[in-house]
């Protein structure tokens, strides 16, 4: 059984031109112990998705439909209380800055102290925890750095700082919303690492949000791909980069340079703009972009299976196949 | 081959954050952002600057347009000294360097409609003759409709925002534009719709670009000459190509192979640079990504490596280079 299982989400904003459709229809779900990576376009929904499956949808928010099981419970229309259980605990999540979760007032230790609250244990043992988890995330001289503030570390010991936190607990299921966006390639590469090899230890599922193909490349064994609100593909890493289906996909991944092998010197590009979501266009989302566009695009296509959980919200999901 | 840009032997110190506590821990009161950078851009060319965050790109990018003093070294642009120079003296010369910033929303001010973003350089230097027209023009060069005149930044999308800061640049038809992570945070498609409008205009006018950025795939693309930097030094220079084919400098191969591919079945071997960049206040001995590096000798521990010379102009200081 699925960890989460989201089915036929839909979430509208209140907005002054109207009621703007920020996710329609998505479904998705996750694993005991996977990594799933989110890809998409900045404003297709990503955070959007994240914030309602930790309850934290702003307070514009117009409508919320469909569901989103967390093991047996749904998590929409689930109370505050019930949320705060799982938030944090059971369902953990590191942003891309690291300072949206670190108080600057609070040494690292009283932070990483207080997030044990339910705990019950003594001060010294859940400092011995604390320690524990900075030394997991390699950080040098661990017990006398939990005294220091957030300020008195680098970008990079940040982020780890908040994934030493987000672990912790033990979560079943850690939410990263481009954990990596700020940090240059070395760095990245070395959270990528970290944050691998510790899912390998908890055991828990990560969901892993990006805009940088390479970094979920790398990382995670099943992807779906964001378009303006929607998921128009989903399938395994393999899948996904060697075998895409959707047009907006494989446009995608064209436009990645470090997918072209040759120097080139006019980069290629995705033509025209995303679709206002205060109106959204009748069909296929991806239509007025798509190459690919014929007679029956102006129907909404529904995700057709191309192979095992490899799924593409296109009518010509079969054809594009590659010989 | 005539340089447009040289900078000599550059060195810029910034005070350190406490100079008592610097004295009483016996810690320098200053540090060193940029250290004895030397390197040329020809004009019409794109040089790319890359390097960690921290590793002195933007300091010694403000240098060159005066908006940070220098400590020794020189500056020159055009065949003129500009380092040093006053006010009054660097005027002429602002006119030929553009910078556009990091955060295109951030340095667009968001009370000033686009035209009178767009107006603002020719006002500077006085040349306000004609500027309903010269404002169409700009936008038409980056792109955009003229009635985007008549939009607030808070109307433009990231990628028109981006546009709009590009035509600000271009203005005064500048002969270098220095853009500091111009692609940070986009999406690869807008990447590279700016990107290639950067490189339509610098073939339409000629101008040289000193480009800084963290995001290798795009360096390979559009600069012909880049140089490595870590702790304020160039530890590697030369032909992009030729860095790309063979970078010798250690932490320049564990920068390129940290460039992950959007692969799954890819076979590049990351090679790992352990712990994190030591801090300014205390610079490692010998080679100073020793502690970092993966191939260090008892050597690089304590003597600082010499720079080696290869074919056109490809430059490295390491000991054991790859
Ligand atoms: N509170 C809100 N009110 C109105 N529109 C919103 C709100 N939050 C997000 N949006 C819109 O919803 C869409 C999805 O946003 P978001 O989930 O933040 O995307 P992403 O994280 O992929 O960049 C965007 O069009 C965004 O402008
Ligand atoms: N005005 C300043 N005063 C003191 N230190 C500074 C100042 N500007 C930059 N620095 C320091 O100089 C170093 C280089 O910074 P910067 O040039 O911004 O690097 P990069 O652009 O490569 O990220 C950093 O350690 C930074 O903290
Ligand atoms: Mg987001
Ligand atoms: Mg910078």
């Amino acid at each position: 059984m699925a960890l989460l299982d989201i089915d036929g989400l839909s979430v509208a904003f209140r907005t002054r031109r109207g009621e703007l459709q920020a996710l329609r229809n998505v479904s998705l779900s996750v694993e005991k112990g996977e990594i799933i990576g989110i890809i998409g376009e900045s404003g297709c929904g990503k955070s959007t998705l994240i914030n309602s499956i930790i309850g934290l949808l702003p307070a514009n928010v117009s409508a919320v439909s469909g569901s989103i099981r967390f093991e047996d419970e749904n998590i929409v229309g689930m109370t505050e209380a019930g949320l705060r259980r799982l938030r944090g605990e059971r369902i953990t999540t590191i942003f891309q800055d690291p300072m949206t979760a670190l108080n600057p007032v609070l040494s690292i230790g009283t932070q990483m102290t207080a997030i044990q609250y339910r705990r019950p244990e003594s001060l010294a043992v859940k400092r011995r925890r604390a320690i524990d988890f900075l030394e997991r995330v390699r950080m040098p001289d661990a017990a006398r750095r939990l005294d220091q503030y957030p300020h008195q570390f680098s970008g990079g010991m940040r982020q780890r700082i908040c994934i030493a936190m987000a672990l912790l607990t033990e979560p079943d299921l850690l939410i990263a919303d481009e954990p990596t966006t700020a940090l240059d390639a070395t760095l990245e590469v070395q959270v990528i690492r970290l944050l691998r090899e510790l899912q390998r230890d908890i055991g828990c599922s990560v969901m892993f949000v990006s805009h940088h193909l390479g970094a979920v490349a790398d990382l995670c064994e099943r992807v779906a791909i964001m378009y303006a609100g929607e998921v128009v593909e989903q399938g395994t890493v393999r899948d996904i980069f060697r075998d895409p289906r959707h047009p907006y996909t494989r446009k995608l991944l064209e436009c990645d340079p470090g997918r072209l092998t040759e120097m080139q010197d006019t980069l290629p590009t995705i033509p025209g703009e995303v679709p206002d979501l205060v109106h959204i266009p009748e069909g296929c989302i991806f239509r007025s972009r798509c190459p690919d566009e014929f007679a029956r695009c102006g129907e909404r296509p529904s995700p057709e299976t191309v192979g095992p959980g490899h799924r593409a919200a296109c009518h010509k999901a079969r054809e594009l196949g590659t010989p | 081959m005539t340089a447009l840009l040289t900078v000599n032997d550059l060195t810029i110190r910034f005070p350190a954050a406490s100079r008592i506590a610097a004295r009483l821990s016996g810690q320098p009161a200053f540090i060193e952002a940029v250290a004895q950078v030397s390197f040329a851009l020809e004009a019409g060319k794109t040089y790319a600057l890359v390097g960690e965050s921290g590793s002195g790109k933007t300091t010694l990018a403000r240098a060159i347009v005066g908006l940070v003093p220098t400590h020794s070294g020189q500056i020159e642009f055009g065949g003129q000294r500009i380092s040093g120079l006053g006010e009054t003296a660097l005027r002429p010369v602002r006119r030929q360097i553009a910078m556009m910033f990091q955060d295109p929303m951030g340095s667009l001010s968001p009370r000033l409609k686009v035209q009178s973003i767009l107006a603002e350089p020719f006002k500077v230097h006085g040349e306000t003759a004609d500027l309903d027209r010269k404002i169409r023009s700009l936008l038409a060069d980056v792109g955009l409709p003229a009635h985007f005149a008549e939009r607030y930044p808070h109307q433009l999308s990231g990628g028109q925002a981006r546009r709009i800061n590009i035509a600000r640049a271009i203005a005064l038809r500048p002969k270098l534009i220095i853009a500091d992570e111009p692609t940070a945070g986009l999406d690869v498609s807008i990447q590279g719709e700016m990107l290639n409008l950067m490189r339509a205009l610098q073939e339409k006018f000629g101008t040289a670009f000193l480009m800084i950025t963290h995001n290798l795939h795009v360096v390979r693309h559009v600069a012909d000459r880049m140089a490595v930097m870590y702790l304020g030094r160039i530890v590697e220079e030369g032909d992009t190509a030729a860095i790309f084919a063979r970078p010798r400098h250690r932490y320049t191969t564990a920068l390129l192979s940290a460039n992950l591919k959007a692969d799954p079945d890819s076979s590049t071997q990351i090679i790992e640079a352990e712990g994190e960049t030591p801090s300014l206040l205390k610079r490692p001995s010998g080679c100073e990504f020793h502690p970092r590096c993966s191939f260090k000798h008892e050597i690089c521990r304590n003597e600082m490596p010499g720079e080696q010379a290869m074919a056109q102009g490809h430059r490295f200081s390491c000991h054991n280079p790859a």
